[in-house]
């Protein structure tokens, strides 16, 4: 095989004529790289991804595997192109299969089609049907052969230069690319890979380009080459956040792993706890302390822990805790994003219990959410839910850093009362946050309850009492101006055209938003609103943002979650639509095109 | 860990008046029975505090729920009254967020055995300098008197359990030697001079000190007002190393009172100590790390 790496019927699309990439011309590409365990299609990914970033673009890699522990078949799906990717695309347009292993289980998440192309090792078996029957164009390249007359090269790196070179991708940058993903292993693996890229590089066939390789540009803005959860562990730092208790649980655990020893560096802790009932009294323990605390945990960790929220809000004890959703109920599908809890973070605490929730709108997002949240939670004396989810937790992106929020550390406010006797910890206030002190303080003592209690802090089954505090820990949600942050609106060119408003909250945004883009190009005037903070809902600044548009709600979840409740908060128009779907396949920009499409076409003529 | 808090206990020992145990106590009216055997604990605690000087503000008590875990209330010092069961990763979590805080979690056998059993285990093993105190009285108080895992297993007085629990009791002491804890002490709440000498021994050791104290219910364990008579001296402890508290522990009949086990090993600190080589200040480190994400 190794003389004709190449071969095959011509591909049935046209090829594609791009020239240097611009966003005009050139939508973003989407790769995959797919291999058994060991084959290193997850390595293969990450060597792209670095590639994207020295050629001064943009890319979202995501990673899906099967249901092993270890070393089972795996994908690497990479999306770039010149302007900020932020969701899975409708289709790929080219697969690199290091071997076929198990591949029907990536069928439904690598949509083919008759404009995809397939690289296939002849060495490594043969396409299975549902790839050989479909009609995406089948290229035989040697990657296993190429890699053999290398020393120490390996088939992936082949696949990273001949994948690369189709993609557009210039070969000083996947040079590049395996320099910085390879760095730790050493020069000899370093210097394999990279002629290994090479070769691959020289086996694709020019002719097939899906884009001509562009050169990297001479100045490239700082990008973030980052995680959802690592930037989520950032914007808590960046917060102030310096004790974090946890319990390992995917897809979270990286969240965590991510901020232990980072914790450390900067004189904070992190305690792995022995459940999810102690990490959240940990944290509230914490903060009760004066020191900024978070956990991160996932659906089933959630539930465990809503006591201990309950407690952090009747106690106004700040604490921060990231969800990172995955497919439930129950242990569901671990490895897969879903946006499934929303009620339990909404609804899940017993009694009348005011708190907030929020929910990070791409990667980067999780990094400002976070520390937004942090800085609400301390502020307002409660608890903050974030809802992140496994599609932006661990998927890597390069884009736009996250600014750092305006208001610096010193805002984090614990208000200290002069020392009259007893300690007022409780009393009611013009905007319903109490003095909070913190150990240590002398003449401040007070046992923070979670006993319904008096402005003392005393025990009360009082009625008043209940009725006060019931009321102050509303008031202080509510009074607060939460500013632009809550939610994102974007705008058509002609805002007073807008017909139809897509509505979603997290990560549904970025599929919405491209679903949007396309909507506009196709004539139709389509505002997006984004919510970013969930509870307490800002309805009246919803509302207006809705205006009389049409809406179409968006989110992933099988009972639509989000639809519901907007409409028990009666924020919604009577003629609102869903678009809920649940996982484990992501929320594609095409079927919100489609769907939005049917609501204009069946409504022309004004709602 | 704050700037604000860092003044350590002995500059403030330094500039307060030496306080009685009185000044340890709150204005809070306890709810408990009369006769209850938490007064004496509630006792036993101020005066503990008192005698080891140890400022109001540097102190804090947490708890759990239960009639034992009101305590915290009753005292003048920084106070948690948490979820039933989570005394001890309350006290975790502000431990390892203010380590020069004197930490204390009490509750009761429902409260640490039951509900919180998995915490107890672990917080034996962790070691963290915590001091936690459970008002032992065989049976569910607050709720009015159900079994508890300390509770005799033909014990039949509750209605939930008329055949009794069956089930063997939970060996606090036992366990906690089991778990790795450092130090274990059995007092008695109508002892409590005894109760102080442990309490303060319990606060000064260095590392995780459980102190099992028999508490009596008065009202659902009427027959509890015997241990008066039925307590004893611990004749063979203290015990220094585990083989031989374990033989101890479980040749006593469960009323021996006294230290029963101590033993000096490293304490848990979580993180580790900033390296003192490096002086970058915190915005610094932090820019440090983002930058690690950037390109
Ligand atoms: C999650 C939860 N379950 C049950 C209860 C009810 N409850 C309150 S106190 C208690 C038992 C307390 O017994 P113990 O800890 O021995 O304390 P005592 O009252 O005997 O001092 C129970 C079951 C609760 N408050 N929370
Ligand atoms: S019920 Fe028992 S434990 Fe509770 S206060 Fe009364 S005597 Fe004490
Ligand atoms: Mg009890």
């Amino acid at each position: 095989m190794s003389g004709s790496p190449m071969s095959g019927t011509p591909r049935s699309g046209a090829p594609t004529s791009g020239t240097r990439p611009d966003p005009g011309d050139s939508p973003p590409l989407t790769v995959a790289v797919t291999g058994a365990g060991g084959s290193g299609a997850v390595t293969a990914g990450l060597i792209l991804l670095e590639a994207v970033a020295a050629a001064g673009l943009f890319g979202l890699l995501r990673r899906s595997a099967g249901p092993q522990i270890r070393g089972g078949e795996s994908a690497a799906l990479l999306r770039f192109g010149p302007a900020p990717v932020h969701c899975a695309g409708d289709r790929c347009d080219l697969l690199a299969a290091l071997d076929w292993a198990n591949h029907e289980r990536f069928a439904e998440e690598i949509p083919l089609d008759a404009d995809s192309l397939v690289l296939t090792d002849p060495a490594a078996g043969t396409p299975p049907a549902v790839v050989a029957a479909g009609d995406a164009a089948l290229r035989e390249i040697g990657f296993a052969d190429s890699a053999r007359e290398r020393a120490g090269g390996r088939p992936n790196m082949v696949a990273v230069g001949a994948a690369g070179a189709l993609a557009g991708l210039p070969l000083d940058a996947l040079l590049d690319g395996a320099a910085r993903t390879l760095a730790g292993k050493g020069e000899a693996v370093v210097a394999a890979a990279r002629a290994c890229i090479r070769a691959g590089f020289d086996l694709a066939d020019p002719a097939e380009r899906l884009r001509k390789p562009a050169s990297a540009p001479a100045e490239i803005p700082q990008r973030w080459h980052i995680n959802g959860n690592e930037a989520a562990g950032l914007g808590a730092l960046r917060a102030g956040v310096r004790f974090v208790a946890a319990y390992p649980i995917t897809p979270a655990s990286e969240m965590l792993e991510w901020l232990a020893p980072r914790l450390e560096r900067l004189g904070g802790t992190l305690l792995q706890a022995e459940d999810e009932l102690a990490s959240v009294n940990m944290i509230i323990g914490s903060a009760f302390g004066g020191v900024p605390a978070l956990t991160a945990t996932s659906g089933p960790g959630l539930s465990l822990m809503l006591e201990g929220i309950g407690l952090a809000v009747a106690s106004e004890t700040p604490i921060v805790v990231v969800d990172v959703m995955r497919g439930g109920p129950s242990t569901g599908i671990p490895t897969k994003s879903e946006q499934s809890d929303l009620n339990a973070a909404l609804y899940g605490l017993h009694g009348d219990a005011p708190h907030l929730v929020l929910a990070a709108l791409d990667i980067g997002d999780c990094a400002h959410t976070v520390a937004w949240a942090t800085r609400l939670a301390w502020q307002l004396q409660t608890a903050a839910i974030v809802l992140s989810d496994q599609s932006l937790g661990q998927s890597r992106m390069v884009g736009e850093p996250a600014p750092v929020a305006e208001e610096p550390l010193a805002a984090l406010q614990h208000p200290t009362a002069a020392g009259d006797a007893p300690f007022r910890r409780y009393a009611v206030t013009a905007d319903g946050i109490s003095p909070m002190s913190v150990p240590g303080e002398p003449g401040l003592a007070y046992t923070a309850d979670g006993l319904e209690h008096d402005p003392t802090g005393a025990p009360s089954s009082r009625a008043a009492d209940h009725a006060d505090q019931l009321d102050k820990r509303r008031h202080k949600l509510l009074a607060h101006d939460y500013g632009p942050h809550w939610a994102e609106i974007t705008e058509p060119a002609d805002p007073d055209a807008v017909a139809l408003t897509l509505l979603t909250f997290g990560a549904c945004r970025g599929a919405v938003l491209e679903a949007a883009a396309r909507l506009r190009a196709g004539g139709h005037a389509v505002r997006t609103v984004a919510l970013r903070l969930l509870a307490p809902l800002r309805r009246r600044a919803l509302m207006h943002a809705l205006g009389d548009t049409r809406v179409l709600v968006v989110e992933q979840s099988h009972g639509a979650q989000l639809f519901h409740y907007l409409h028990a908060e009666q924020a919604l128009p009577a003629h609102a639509r869903s678009l809920a779907r649940a996982g484990p396949l992501p929320l594609r920009p095409g079927e919100i095109v489609d769907a939005a499409a049917a609501l204009i076409d069946a409504h022309r003529g004004g709602p | 860990m704050t700037a604000a808090h860092g003044r350590s206990t002995e500059q403030l020992k330094a500039s307060i008046p030496s306080l009685r145990a009185k000044d340890y106590k709150s204005d809070v009216k306890p709810v408990w029975c009369p006769g209850c055997g938490h007064f004496g604990v509630l006792a036993a605690l101020t005066k503990t505090l008192a005698y080891l000087e140890l400022p109001p503000e540097q102190v804090a008590v947490v708890s759990g729920i239960g009639c034992s875990s009101r305590l915290p209330a009753y005292l003048a010092v920084h106070g948690f009254h948490g979820v039933h069961g989570r005394a001890l990763p309350l006290a975790t979590g502000l431990k390892a967020a203010r380590p020069e805080l004197t930490v204390i979690a009490a509750g009761g056998d429902g409260d640490g055995f039951s509900i919180g059993g998995n915490h107890f285990l672990h917080a034996c093993r962790r070691n963290q300098d915590l001091t936690y105190i459970v008002m032992d009285n065989e049976v569910y108080g607050m709720t009015k008197g159900q079994a508890s895992p300390t509770t005799q297993p033909d014990w039949c007085r509750s209605k939930l359990t008329p055949h009794g629990t069956g089930m063997r009791r939970f060996q606090p002491a036992a366990i906690a030697l089991a778990a790795g804890a450092s130090f274990i002490a059995r007092g008695f709440a109508g002892d409590p001079n005894g109760l102080t000498r442990l309490l303060a021994a319990a606060i000064e050791h260095p590392g995780f000190a459980f102190v099992q104290v028999l508490s009596p219910c008065r009202t659902f364990r009427p027959e509890q007002q015997e241990w008066k008579q039925l307590v004893h001296a611990c004749e063979l402890g203290p015990a220094h190393d585990a083989a031989r508290a374990a033989e101890l522990i479980q040749r006593d009949d469960g009323l021996g009172l006294g230290l029963l086990f101590e033993q000096k090993i490293p304490v848990y600190a979580a993180g580790v100590a900033a390296d003192a080589a490096d002086t970058l200040t915190a915005a610094e480190r932090l820019a440090a790390i983002e930058a690690e994400h950037c390109r």
